[in-house]
């Protein structure tokens, strides 16, 4: 459960997330659309205490997060861009990490072996593509078993095979009861994993609904009509 | 906090700057022993070395490394970890990493050749210029994302240090030479590390004679051991204050 209460933040003197509230529940899956810049990535950060708001309060499973750091034990991310130590190997980052959480039970590895990256263990991540690199992040994210999941373009540099195997994780978790929250540019995937959608323009919440209801409410069958329709509105009643 | 900072140091490790750090200055020191057979001169020799190319060299490669592990500070985020851990894990990390190659580079050719207390004190003054360096180089890496602009920072800092308080010192000096300025050189020394280094070092091989009347009055000050202790905690005290300012700053980032 994660609840964002007028959650506000700029950068200089460009607001890139203002007054901001909504609520993310356990067993649903949002999806946030928004055009490049509208403030996706800062919400995401901020929930992450990565980006520290300028006003607002966040709160993850019901206790404020400034400052805390536990709650993160029970939240996996995968970054847009994944940027790691150049000079480490895959094996080694692996390593690392689970040294770093001192976890006694066992850890998720289907996506290590799902997307073949044990056969990649020797590479130095600064030799790796961006796609390895996202496979990378995805193994990274899943990893602790968290009982929500924050995926920043997850699909985005994929190879075909590997967005499907990351598609079937996804929704797998999701039975469990898994939150997530994924942004992404590509409709069709969010129409396959998202019960819910966020859809972001400049820093404000235009529209949060059920997919479905979305659907009703435009009269289109796709996920990308849909949306296209709410910009269109969004636009006509600027103008008018 | 030993556990991350243990990681943070084999990433150092693995790009070996600091081992050719530490053979440059095991060179330097070897060297400057073989050319001259007085020790006391060589540790006055190795003074000039320590007081400006550890500051340089911790506040460049520390800067450099702070900004290159942007990476690795982004990864530790999204996982529990305090940021303060973090930070401190990532102090440690560096200045472990420094303080074992000066430690090496200077220290093994005084323990062979013999030096006496006086190359002790070198050993002692560049280590902590090592910390209060690193711990500047963080106030400067934490002060900007632009990693030019947070380089050039650090070198204002070591240029400031290093060379132009120096000349600011001597005009207060000789502007002011008809009044008593003794304690207030003694404040003023205290504002530089650097400073504050050589003078332990130049009292501490009795060669403070040279320094004339203000020289003498050093003596008296930090001659005895409470003025070597003083010189060395306010050592210290730059490599906390400093320190604390950048953890203050990192604190309140956007990553």
């Amino acid at each position: 459960m994660i609840q964002v209460k007028d959650v506000s933040k700029h950068f200089g003197s460009l607001e890139v997330l203002k007054k901001v509230s909504a609520a993310f529940e356990p067993g649903k899956s949002y999806a946030i659309i928004g055009p490049n810049g509208s403030g996706k990535t800062t919400l995401i950060k901020t929930i992450l205490g990565m980006v520290l708001p300028a006003s607002g309060e966040i709160e993850v499973d019901g206790k404020r997060i400034d400052g805390q750091w536990e709650y993160r034990r029970g939240i996996g991310y995968m970054p847009q861009i994944g940027r790691y130590p150049d000079n480490m190997k895959i094996g080694q980052l692996f390593e690392m990490i689970r040294d770093l959480r001192r976890v006694d039970t066992a850890t998720d590895d289907e996506l290590i072996a799902g997307l073949r990256l044990n056969e990649l263990f020797d590479k130095r991540m600064h030799t790796l593509s961006g796609g390895t690199r996202q496979k990378v992040s995805a193994a990274i994210a899943f990893l602790f078993n968290p009982a929500i999941l924050i995926l920043d373009e997850p699909t985005a540099g994929l190879d075909p095979l590997a967005v499907e195997i990351l598609k079937s994780k996804i929704l797998q978790e999701k039975e469990k009861g898994k939150l997530f929250l994924i942004t992404s540019h590509i409709m069709s995937d969010l129409d396959e994993l998202c019960s819910h959608v966020m859809y972001m323009e400049d820093g404000v919440i235009r529209y949060s609904n059920r997919i479905e209801v979305l659907k009703q409410e435009t009269g289109e069958e796709k996920l990308g009509k849909a949306i296209a329709a709410i910009m269109q509105q969004n636009l006509s009643l600027e103008t008018a | 906090m030993i556990r991350i900072a243990k990681h943070a140091l084999y990433d150092i490790l693995r790009n070996r700057f600091v081992l050719f750090y530490a053979l440059f200055l095991l060179v330097i020191s070897f060297s400057l022993f073989s050319l001259d057979s007085d020790p006391g001169k060589v540790v006055v020799s190795l003074l000039n070395v320590v007081l400006m190319v550890v500051p340089l060299v911790s506040i460049i490669f520390t800067t450099i490394y702070f900004f290159n592990s942007y990476e690795f500070i982004e990864l530790l985020l999204s996982q529990p970890i305090d940021r303060k851990v973090i930070f401190f894990s990532e102090f440690i990390a560096i200045a472990a990493a420094l303080s074992t190659a000066y430690l090496i580079g200077i220290g093994v050719p005084i323990v062979l050749m013999g030096a006496g207390a006086g190359a002790l004190y070198l050993l002692l003054a560049g280590l902590l210029l090592t910390w209060v360096f690193v711990s500047l180089a963080f106030a400067a890496s934490v002060s900007t994302r632009d990693k030019a602009k947070g380089i050039g920072i650090a070198l204002l800092f070591w240029f400031y240090f290093g060379l132009i308080y120096d000349g600011f010192m001597l005009y207060i000096i000789y502007s002011f030479s008809d009044y008593p300025l003794e304690k207030i050189t003694l404040a003023l020394v205290s504002l530089n590390p650097i400073d504050l280094a050589r003078i332990i070092i130049l009292l501490k091989l009795d060669i403070s004679a040279l320094m004339g009347y203000t020289g003498a009055f050093y003596k008296d000050f930090f001659g005895t051991s409470t003025g070597i202790i003083y010189s060395f905690s306010m050592l210290l005290v730059w490599t906390v204050v400093p320190l604390l300012l950048a953890l203050r700053k990192f604190i309140r980032k956007d990553i």
